[in-house]
C-alpha cells in the first residue's frame, strides 16, 4: 500500500541485486591476492594512456573543527590579520604557505590551493554535512558523501573490503544518505591497532561449527518464506563479512609491513599511519578514504593548536603526494585536504579565531589535478570579500569530473526530485586536461 | 541431577519474585492514571480494519496468512513498544496465563511498562526534533525525551501534547516542550531565534504527512503547495523569540525577502487548507495548535495514526511515514483507525492496542503451507503480499532494538526499570556503544535500509556479543544455561526462548543437542555460547518476522 513508489530505494536494491547476480557473491573472481594486485599496479607505469584514464581513488584528509586558512594554506604575512603568523615560499615562485608546513612547501608544484571557498554553513555539523556531501542540509533528504558517491558509481572491481573507509573518524563520518547505508564509511582506528571487528574472537574449528548451526538455523528460517528471507541479503552480508575476515586485502591496513624509513617519513602519528594505510588501501582498489586529523577548533589559543596539529599534517601529506608519485599510483588517485569552514581573520580575546566561512582553503592534488598553483583571493585586511568566490560544489563537481563520473548526472532523491550529483562547475584550471 | 534441576529452578524463581516485588512497588508509587480501556470497544475496531483488509485481499485475489504463534506476537510487541524481547522469566509467566487471554495481557502490561514510554517517546522525539544536538545552552534533548515519556506516561491526549509542542510558552529548562522550538535555533547564531520555516517544515511533516519543504524555495513541482503555502504556514512562528524568559511571541509582522527580486515582502498566516478551522483569537502559534489538532484536520489523525503502526509493524502502513498527502484514497484502514483515535480523545495507548489487536498485527509472516495439487508459489509471501499486508511483513531491526534484544537474551530475568542501578547502567552504557558503531538511524528510522557488512561484522566478532556469550555464570544466560540446566533438551529450549522468543523444532533441537551431549563444565559452558551466538547471527534474530 505505498503511496508512490521510491524511485532510489528501488534504485539502491537494484543495485543490490545486480551485484550479487553478476556473480560477486557466487564465484572466484574476486579472489584476487594481495600481491596479484599489487603485481598489477607494476605494470601499469604512466603510460600515455594511463595518464589519459580518468582517476579511480580518492583520499580525503578531514581536518575536523574547521582549520585556519591563515595558518595553513593562504598566510597574509605582517598584516594584521596574520596575528604574527610568518610565512614561508615553497617550491612554485609566488606561492607562500604558513610556516610549519615546510615539507609540504616542498612538493608544492604537486599540489592546487583553492583559497577562495565561500559557504554558509558555520556550524560544524551542517558545515561538515556540506563539505562531505556537496550539498547543504535538507529536510528532504540526506544527501551521500563524495566517498558513497564513488562507490555507487564506480566497478567493484575485486575489491574484497569496504570500497569507503573512514580512519579515525569524528562523529560525522561519510555516509551513504539516500543511497543506502550499505555505502556508509567503514569505520578504522589508528592502523596501529588492528582493525576491529575483522578477527573472531573464538578458534577456527568453533567457528566453523559456529557457521555451520547458523546455516541450518537459516534453512529452517526459509521454509516458507524463502523470497522474502532471501530478500533481507542476510545470509549474504554474512557470507561477505566472513569473505571480508579472511581477506588478504585486510592487510593494506597493517602498516608495521612498511618499510622503517617509509613510516618514518609519514611522521610515527595516528595520522601518518592513517595516511599511509591510505595509500596501501588505494592499491587494493579502495574508493574512498578519510583519513580524520582533529582538533582544529580553535577559539582560544589558534596559534599553538595549529602549530602542534601542522606536526602531523606535514609530513603525513608531504610524504603521502611522494609515495604515490612512487608507487606509480599518482595518476589513479586524488587527494583532498578540506575541514568543515576556515577562521576568522581577526584573532579574539583570547587568541582563537572563531568559524569563518567567507574565504577559506582546500588542497588538492594527485595525477588529474594541475599543481604548483593557488586559485581566488581572500582579502588581506580580512573582509568578506572574496576574488574568484567557489563554492564547495565547485571542488565536488571538479573531483567528480577527475574521477570520469559526470557530476550533472542525476540520483532521484527519496522526495522524488532528481538530484545532481554535484551541484557545482567544476573548476577548469584545476583540471589536467 | 535432582539438584541441579531445583537449582535451577529455584534461579527463575527468586528472580521471579523480586520482579512481583518491584512491580508491586512501582504500581504503589505510580498509581495509573484512570483511562478505561474499553475491551469491546478495542476489539470492535481492530475488527473493522481486519474487515477492510480482507475486502482489499479478496478484491486482488490474494491469499493471507493464518494466526502467528502467541509467543512470536509477544516478541512482536515488546521489540515495537520497549525496543527489547521477552526475558525467559516473563515467557514462563506469560505462559502461565489463560491461553486465550494471554496476548490482551501481554499488550496491557508493556503498555503499563515505563519502557514502553520511554521508547516511543524516543521514536517521536525523532520526528518531533530530529537527533541532532541542537543550540548548546537553549536546547535539552534529553529533557524534551524524559518530559514527552512522562506525558505519554500519564497517557496524556496526543493532540494535547502537540498542542503544547507547537504552542507553549517558557524557558526550555522548566516548559520542556519548547525545546520543539529552541531546537530550530542555529547553532553558533543564537541571535537569530527560532527558524520559521524549519519550524513550518517540521509541523507540516511531523504533524500532517505532508512535505512543504520544496515549497520553501519554489512552488512544489508534483503536488499543489505552493511557496505561498509554506511562507503563511512559516508566518506562525514570525513572531516567536527566544527571551530571558524562555519562548514567547512579540510583536510585529513576518517579513521574507525574495529570492528573484530581492525585495521585502509582508507574509500573513495562513493554513495551506481548510482555513475554516483556524480560530480567529488567539496567538498566532495558538491558533496554529488548534487547526493542527482540529478533530476535522484528518491529516493530523491520519499521521499519528501511520506513525503508531510503523512503531509496531516496523513499516508505516503508507509509505514513506511523512508523506501521507491529505486528500489521497489511501486506506481504508488507515481511515477507520483515524477516525477510531478522534473519537476516544486522541488516546494515543488505546490506538496502539487496537492496531496490535488487528489479525494482521497477530498473523504470521508465512502463508499457510500449501496442499499438495496448489499452485501457490513454495518460495512463500510475494512482495504483493506483504505490499497488501497479506502477511506480516519482514522488517529490519533497529539498532536500539538489535542491542536491547542481545543484552536481554544474555539475562534470565528481565532488565526494566526495576533493574539494579549497575545492570540499568551497563545496559545504557553498551547500548549507546553498540549503536554509534552499528550506525544510527537517525530521524529517518522507518525508511528501508538493507543490513551492512560492518553490522554484520560488529554482531560476529564485536565485544559486546563476545561479553554476552562468553563463559561467565556471573553475567551471562548462555554459562547459566549450560551449568544449571537440569538436562541438553532444557538447555537448548530454554536458550532458544531466550533468544528466539520460541521452542526449537525437531530438526533444531536434534541438532543442538548433540552439540551438547556428554559435555560438562567449561567445554559444556562453551558450546552454550557458541549456541548463542548462531541464534545471535540469524535472520529470525536480527528481523521482525
Amino acid at each position: 500500500m505505498r503511496n508512490e513508489s521510491l524511485p532510489v530505494d528501488a534504485h539502491a536494491r537494484l543495485h543490490r541485486r545486480a551485484v550479487l547476480k553478476a556473480g560477486g557473491l557466487g564465484g572466484a573472481a574476486w579472489l584476487t591476492s594481495i600481491a596479484g594486485l599489487l603485481a598489477r599496479e607494476e605494470q601499469t607505469p604512466n603510460s600515455p594512456r594511463a595518464a589519459a584514464e580518468p582517476a579511480q581513488a580518492l583520499i580525503v584528509l578531514w581536518l575536523g573543527g574547521g582549520p585556519s586558512q591563515l595558518e595553513t594554506f593562504d598566510p597574509h604575512p605582517n598584516r594584521k590579520i596574520s596575528g604574527g603568523t610568518r610565512a614561508i615560499p615553497t617550491a612554485v615562485p609566488g606561492i607562500q604557505l604558513a610556516e610549519g608546513l615546510e615539507q609540504t612547501a616542498e612538493q608544492m608544484q604537486s599540489i592546487a590551493l583553492v583559497r577562495s571557498l565561500v559557504s554558509k554553513e558555520g556550524d560544524h555539523e551542517r558545515g561538515t554535512y556540506l563539505v562531505k556531501s556537496g550539498y547543504r542540509p535538507d529536510p528532504t533528504a540526506v544527501h551521500p558523501s563524495i566517498g558513497a558517491i564513488c562507490c555507487h558509481e564506480l566497478p567493484t572491481g575485486g575489491t574484497e573490503i569496504p570500497r569507503h573507509i573512514s580512519i579515525m573518524p569524528n562523529q560525522w563520518p561519510g555516509r551513504g544518505g539516500f543511497l543506502g547505508n550499505e555505502y556508509d564509511a567503514f569505520q578504522a582506528n589508528d592502523p596501529a591497532d588492528k582493525v576491529p571487528d575483522v578477527t573472531s574472537r573464538v578458534s577456527e574449528p568453533r567457528i566453523r561449527q559456529r557457521l555451520a548451526d547458523l546455516d541450518m538455523l537459516e534453512t529452517r528460517f526459509r521454509r516458507g518464506r524463502s523470497r522474502a528471507a532471501g530478500a533481507t541479503l542476510h545470509r549474504e552480508t554474512v557470507r561477505e563479512a566472513r569473505r571480508m575476515m579472511t581477506s588478504e586485502q585486510l592487510e593494506a591496513f597493517d602498516v608495521s609491513q612498511e618499510p622503517a624509513a617509509r613510516l618514518a617519513a609519514y611522521g610515527d602519528t595516528p595520522f601518518g599511519r592513517g595516511c599511509l594505510a591510505a595509500r596501501r588501501l588505494v592499491g587494493v582498489g579502495v574508493r574512498c578514504i578519510e583519513v580524520n586529523l582533529g582538533g582544529w577548533d580553535s577559539h582560544a589559543n589558534n596559534h599553538e593548536v595549529h602549530t602542534e596539529l601542522k606536526r602531523s599534517l606535514d609530513p603525513a601529506l608531504a610524504a603521502l603526494v611522494t609515495d604515490l608519485q612512487e608507487h606509480e599510483l599518482w595518476h589513479r588517485t586524488l587527494v583532498l585536504v578540506a575541514g568543515e569552514f576556515g577562521r576568522t581573520p581577526r584573532v579574539n580575546r583570547l587568541g582563537g579565531r572563531d568559524h569563518w566561512t567567507q574565504g577559506f582553503s582546500m588542497a588538492l592534488a594527485g595525477g588529474k589535478i594541475r599543481g604548483g598553483q593557488a586559485i581566488g583571493q581572500t582579502d588581506p585586511e580580512g573582509g568578506r570579500q572574496v576574488d574568484q568566490p567557489k563554492q564547495v560544489a565547485d571542488v565536488h563537481a571538479t573531483l567528480l569530473t577527475a574521477l570520469g563520473i559526470d557530476p550533472t548526472n542525476e540520483l532521484i532523491s527519496p522526495a522524488g526530485r532528481p538530484l545532481k550529483l554535484a551541484d557545482g562547475e567544476p573548476i577548469g584550471e584545476l583540471l589536467v586536461s | 541431577m535432582v539438584a541441579r534441576n531445583l537449582l535451577f529452578w529455584g534461579v527463575c524463581a527468586a528472580a521471579l519474585a523480586a520482579f512481583w516485588g518491584s512491580v508491586r512497588s512501582w504500581s504503589e508509587r505510580q498509581p495509573r492514571p484512570m483511562v478505561a480501556l474499553d475491551v469491546n470497544s478495542v476489539q470492535a475496531t481492530a475488527r473493522r480494519v481486519d474487515v477492510a483488509f480482507q475486502k482489499s485481499w479478496d478484491d486482488a485475489g490474494l491469499q493471507h496468512a493464518e494466526p502467528a504463534p502467541k509467543l512470536i506476537v509477544a516478541r512482536r510487541i515488546a521489540l515495537g513498544l520497549t525496543g527489547t524481547i521477552p526475558s525467559v522469566e516473563e515467557i514462563r509467566r506469560f505462559e502461565s496465563w489463560p491461553e486465550d487471554a494471554r496476548t490482551v495481557l501481554w499488550l496491557r502490561e508493556t503498555l503499563a511498562d515505563r519502557r514502553s514510554a520511554d521508547f516511543i517517546a524516543e521514536r517521536l522525539a525523532r520526528a518531533f526534533v530530529g537527533v541532532e544536538d541542537g543550540p548548546f545552552l537553549l536546547y535539552r534533548r534529553r529533557r524534551f525525551v524524559s518530559w514527552l515519556s512522562d506525558e505519554l506516561a500519564a497517557n496524556r491526549p496526543y493532540d494535547r501534547i502537540v498542542n503544547q509542542l507547537i504552542s507553549g510558552n517558557g524557558l526550555w529548562t522548566d516548559s520542556p516542550a519548547t525545546n520543539f522550538v529552541t531546537v530550530t535555533i542555529p547553532p553558533g547564531e543564537e541571535d537569530a531565534g527560532p527558524d520559521a520555516n524549519k519550524l513550518a517544515s517540521r509541523v507540516a511533516r511531523a504533524f500532517l504527512g505532508i512535505r512543504l519543504d520544496c515549497a520553501e524555495c519554489h512552488d512544489h513541482p508534483f503536488e499543489s503547495w505552493e511557496q505561498r503555502d509554506f511562507q503563511s504556514l512559516a508566518a506562525f512562528f514570525g513572531q516567536t523569540q527566544q527571551t530571558l524568559r524562555g519562548i514567547r511571541d512579540t510583536a510585529g509582522q513576518y517579513t521574507v525577502e525574495d529570492r528573484e527580486t530581492g525585495e521585502t515582502k509582508t507574509i500573513d498566516c495562513d493554513v495551506p487548507y481548510r482555513p475554516d478551522l483556524l480560530p480567529q483569537r488567539g496567538s498566532q502559534r495558538s491558533r496554529l495548535a488548534a487547526w493542527v489538532t482540529h478533530p476535522e484536520n484528518r491529516a493530523f489523525s491520519r499521521e499519528a495514526v501511520n506513525r503508531a503502526w510503523a512503531m509496531l509493524f516496523g513499516r508505516p502502513l503508507v509509505d514513506p511515514i511523512d508523506n501521507l498527502g491529505i486528500d489521497g484514497d489511501v486506506s481504508p484502514a488507515l481511515d477507520i483507525l483515524a477516525t477510531d483515535f478522534v473519537a476516544h480523545g486522541y488516546d494515543f495507548r488505546r490506538l496502539i492496542e487496537v492496531i496490535a489487536s488487528t489479525e494482521v498485527f497477530q498473523q504470521d509472516s508465512r502463508l499457510p503451507a500449501p496442499a499438495a495439487d496448489s499452485d501457490v508459489a513454495a518460495d512463500g509471501p510475494t512482495e504483493a503480499h506483504e505490499t497488501a499486508w497479506a502477511v506480516f511483513p519482514l522488517t529490519r531491526l533497529r539498532p536500539e532494538q538489535v542491542v536491547g534484544a542481545l543484552l536481554q537474551s544474555a539475562s534470565l530475568s528481565t532488565i526494566d526499570s526495576s533493574s539494579h542501578i549497575v545492570v540499568r547502567l551497563a545496559r545504557a552504557i553498551g547500548q549507546n556503544e553498540f549503536v554509534k558503531r552499528y550506525g544510527d538511524t537517525g530521524a529517518e528510522e522507518f525508511s528501508e535500509q538493507s543490513g551492512t557488512i560492518p553490522q554484520r561484522l560488529l554482531l560476529m566478532n564485536g565485544k559486546i556479543v563476545h561479553e554476552k556469550t562468553k563463559d561467565s555464570l556471573l553475567t551471562n544466560a548462555a554459562s547459566r544455561i549450560a551449568a544449571l540446566a537440569p538436562d541438553d533438551e532444557t538447555a537448548v529450549e530454554t536458550a532458544m526462548l531466550a533468544v528466539l522468543t520460541r521452542r526449537p523444532d525437531d530438526v533444531e533441537r536434534a541438532r543442538f543437542v548433540e552439540r551438547l551431549a556428554d559435555t560438562s563444565g567449561t567445554s559444556r559452558r562453551q558450546r552454550l555460547g557458541d549456541i548463542y551466538w548462531a541464534l545471535l547471527n540469524s535472520t529470525e534474530f536480527a528481523w521482525s518476522h
